[in-house]
């Protein structure tokens, strides 16, 4: 291999040892037939078909018969994010999973802006996963921007200081001299002019910059970064072509179930074997003992089958004696009777501790006290977990639609028994993740089921399956006292958090009262303590995690506490946020936490929604805050409700604090799409769960909401800074169940504190 | 044997008279636009036209198809009102993660193939049946009042 005959590649360590990264890894491109060579050619180029594009260009490249047939030779990669072509066409490629933020087409509107490429012949493709090669590559905790952001920049600025390089040297004028817009580069004072595509064989050969050395524009003097933007693969998903998980065909291919436990931790004893085999289309069915881990493969009972109708046939045929004695038996109803037992004391250990509440509380002018619940629930992406895995020459080759692949490999390699590197991902897009997918267990099942198939194999959940084995949002029970001084601010705040533990030690996932809630509720007295229900359903992280119940509690009583002080509802917010407790405030630098910034959106969102305004008999206007996931936000929600608990939402706004904008639309529909989604969750959503078994089997006991039902308008407004930029994902969602939650109040003088509304007798009106 | 007349052409299958045509579209003819979600008739994602109204595919089974026309998303973009309708839905940038699309974009065309100025309720009606987990409604909406005015 060549790889010297670059000084792309000897000049420096930064991209070249990514390169050498790259080229280590085995793609099993050397032994797929022709049919699937179409399929990547369908898929996009994978990241070791651009670099050695690159290195070697077309005979070498040719003799070494890796790609073939997705590079085109003449094209130059810059680096593993930027490919050239002769005719200026730009590839960009988008290292991390498109899930429905957007991230695609923010990836490439951040590395475009930097190379100052005209954006109407930027081509995005995903890369493929090599996270030595470009890092971090999940989609989770909004961070795919705030982790990229220097990481994007630097390849769209290091690539244009190649081009510019190679044009001065052409030139013999100074590189300072040659300025760059929309994939051209002008020399103005000779007038000369050169398309980055007919410079891009001569740029390649430049010296890479070291990263540190680059100057990155400052808000001011972006182009693209700010501008709203259609979805890169819009076009795609309007007409249907292959793109999700569940759309990989591959020739040969079977096709597959499985069925575990009920109840999550039951095994298999046996099954009817014989009858199942029997089935028509049926190839093959065995158990699975599994690793025994929930994130990675439980016992079950694979079915192999012509085609998925088949396989889900023989699923309903299947009849499995089921080794319950480690199953769960956990019960709902059960947990929120033992809470509400519990939270009528106060534990002696703090895990947080300020001032002295008893104290406070003594000498308060008013105390409230008020006791709040919220369900667990299921993300139920629209899209059905699904893996395609094949299993060949040594090599877990997977088409994953996951949030968080480059920590499956490790996973799926302890399942497949071989190392990490061995498992080739493939990523799709994904159909909806909402930090289901944060969690490999299906692919690792594939990787399990395709070791015993002699062909590629598609894993294909049932709806059915999903809603029985997710890693639920955990149900909680908060406690509350508060205290009002006689000066109507914040004086005191005692929680009781009732959550819930898997190991008997700390909280289970997303069980943990989260750190944005210690930072954003400063009373000058403060005493937190928790008690955690044994559980063994798997719990995990659900859209903003932690926030997203914890935060309409906390702000819903902060509501109560300021109709005690008889102070205005913001006001006596932006007391509290700028309250100073030392205590209270991040430890961790990288915190952003800003009363500041909170304070902002505060008196934003209430302008925007006309607070303090005169409003008919029965609505109201309600506003929350939260500070999630790097983002400061604020909603509101103006609403009416009629004496048959019938909820018409007027309303709705947003106001958001997350840094620059980099795709204004993209951003604007994340901010109306969590705030839909957390409408939906707060109405009507809720998994019951009895003797360790999931109640709710199918959207049709789990009411997502529908168009009669969603709001005419959101209107999101952002303040933009030059703080660093946060993700979209997540920080629309928390802050709205509350607001919902204050004006319901407002309207009717009943406060929420229970969700989802709907076991309240409350409903969306059409 | 059975023969399907699906966007326009024809195509054989060999599979039981029984099996839903959302899975001869996606397993047997590689037709992989129409979504599974739910398996019910309660998400939408599946839904196709046949005789020229919107059903969920994975209800039909194909020896019920007989000689109606099939029409799925990869053809759609062939009707007048589905070109407007899919030009709409880029130009609102309605998908997020865009697995609903296919099917809400199926009802959204037929809506419009059967009522060329829907008002709300009848936006309401048409659209009930589409679940989208991101909650893209509000831009469904703009997007079908959008190709609406541009049937007038």
């Amino acid at each position: 291999m060549a790889d010297t005959q670059s000084s792309f590649a000897r000049s420096d360590a930064y991209l070249s040892a990514l390169i050498r990264e790259v080229r280590s890894v085995p793609t099993a491109s050397a032994t797929v037939t022709m049919g699937r060579r179409t399929f990547f050619k369908l898929a996009g180029a994978g990241a070791a078909g651009l670099v050695l594009g690159f290195h070697l260009g077309g005979a070498a490249f040719a003799a070494d018969g890796a790609n073939v047939d997705t590079v085109d030779s003449k094209d130059q990669a810059m680096n593993a994010f930027i490919r050239i072509a002769p005719d200026n066409t730009i590839t960009i490629y988008s290292k991390c999973p498109e899930i429905g933020q957007g991230i695609k087409t923010s990836f490439g509107v951040i590395i475009a802006d930097e190379l100052d490429a005209d954006w109407n012949h930027v081509v995005m493709e995903q890369a493929d996963i090599n996270p030595k090669v470009y890092g971090s590559q999940g989609a989770g905790g909004s961070t795919s921007i705030p982790h990229a952001w220097d990481q994007l920049r630097q390849a769209g600025a290091g690539a244009k200081v190649m081009l510019i390089a190679a044009a001065a040297g052409q030139w013999a004028v100074d590189s300072s001299q040659i300025t760059a817009r929309d994939s051209i580069l002008t020399h103005a004072a000779s007038g000369r002019s050169a398309t980055y595509g007919s410079l891009a064989a001569a740029a390649a050969k430049m010296p890479v910059p070291d990263p540190r050395d680059l100057k990155l524009k400052t808000r001011t003097e972006y182009r693209l970064i700010g501008k709203r933007y259609r979805g890169v693969d819009d076009p795609k998903v309007v007409s249907g072509q292959q793109l999700f998980g569940i759309d990989v065909q591959l020739p040969g291919m079977v096709y597959a179930t499985y069925t575990k436990c009920p109840a999550a931790g039951g095994k298999v004893k046996s099954f009817n074997v014989d009858e199942i085999k029997a089935q028509r289309g049926v190839l093959d069915a065995f158990a699975v003992d599994g690793t025994g881990m929930m994130v990675e493969v439980m016992p079950g009972v694979a079915i192999i089958a012509r085609d998925t109708w088949s396989a889900f046939q023989a699923k309903n045929k299947l009849q499995v004696d089921w080794d319950l004695s480690k199953a769960s038996t956990d019960s709902t109803s059960q947990f929120s009777v033992q809470a509400s037992k519990l939270a009528t004391s106060f534990p002696q250990k703090a895990d947080d501790k300020v001032g002295d509440v008893d104290k406070s509380f003594a000498n308060a002018a008013k105390t409230v006290e008020a006791y709040y619940e919220y369900p667990f629930a299921a993300h139920v992406p629209l899209e059905p977990m699904n893996t395609t895995a094949y299993w060949h020459d040594g090599v877990m080759e997977m088409w994953v639609p996951t949030q968080q692949p480059d920590r499956g490999l490790p996973l799926i390699g302890k399942v497949a028994g071989i190392a990490p590197e061995k498992v080739v991902m493939h990523q799709t897009r994904v159909g909806g993740g909402f930090g289901r997918r944060l969690v490999n267990d299906y692919a690792c099942e594939a990787a399990a089921i395709a070791q015993k198939v002699n062909a590629p194999v598609k894993l294909q959940w049932t709806r059915e399956d999903d809603f029985a084995h997710d890693f639920y949002r955990p149900a909680g029970y908060h406690q509350f006292k508060g205290a009002i001084d006689k000066n109507g601010r914040l004086d005191a705040w005692r929680e009781h958090f009732i959550t819930f533990t898997a190991d008997g030690k700390k909280e289970a996932s997303g069980a943990n009262l989260t750190d944005n809630l210690r930072y954003s509720i400063k009373a000058p007295n403060l005493r937190r303590a928790k008690t955690m229900l044994p559980l063994r359903i798997p719990t995990g992280a659900w859209r903003a995690p932690g926030d997203n119940a914890q935060v309409f509690a906390a702000q819903s009583f902060m509501h109560e506490l300021s109709l005690a002080s008889g102070r205005d509802h913001v006001e006596f917010l932006i007391d509290a946020v700028n309250r100073d407790v030392p205590e209270l405030a991040p430890k961790d630098k990288s915190v952003n936490f800003s009363p500041k910034r909170a304070t902002d959106v505060i008196r934003m969102c209430a302008e925007k929604a006309g607070w303090g305004k005169t409003l008919p008999k029965r609505s109201g206007l309600g506003l929350a805050w939260c500070y999630s996931h790097a983002g400061h936000v604020a909603q509101a929600i103006e609403l009416s409700v009629d004496t048959n608990k019938q909820i018409k939402i007027g309303r709705i706004v947003v106001v958001l604090d997350v840094g620059p904008i980099i795709d204004m639309a993209g951003s604007e529909a994340q901010a109306q799409g969590a705030s839909t989604d957390a409408l939906s969750t707060a109405m009507g959503l809720k998994i019951n769960i009895e003797n360790g078994r999931i109640q709710e089997q199918n959207y049709n006991a789990y009411p997502i909401l529908r168009m009669p039902f969603a709001p005419m308008t959101i209107d999101a407004y952002f303040i933009q800074s030059d703080n660093p930029p946060t993700g979209m994902g997540e920080p629309a969602f928390p802050a709205l169940a509350p607001a919902l939650g204050n004006s319901i109040f407002a309207a009717t003088g009943e406060r929420v504190r229970r969700l989802p509304l709907r076991d309240l007798g409350y409903a969306l009106a059409v | 044997m059975l023969t399907l007349t699906i966007n326009g052409l024809s195509h054989d299958v060999d599979v039981p008279e029984d099996m839903p045509l959302l899975w001869v579209l996606r397993d047997h003819l590689n037709l992989v636009g129409t979504k599974y979600g739910c398996g019910i008739a309660q998400c939408g994602v599946c839904t196709v036209h046949v005789g020229g109204k919107p059903v969920r595919s994975c209800q039909l089974t194909i020896g019920d198809v007989g000689t109606r026309a099939v029409v799925t998303i990869e053809g759609i973009g062939s009707t007048p009102n589905g070109a407007k309708v899919q030009q709409a839905w880029m130009e609102a940038a309605v998908p997020q993660c865009g697995y609903c699309q296919a099917g809400q974009i199926m009802s959204a065309t037929a809506l419009l193939d059967s009522n060329p100025q829907p008002d709300d309720s009848d936006i309401d009606a048409a659209m009930a049946g589409n679940i989208c987990r991101c909650g893209t409604y509000i831009r469904i909406r703009r997007a079908i009042k959008n190709a609406a005015a541009k049937s007038a």
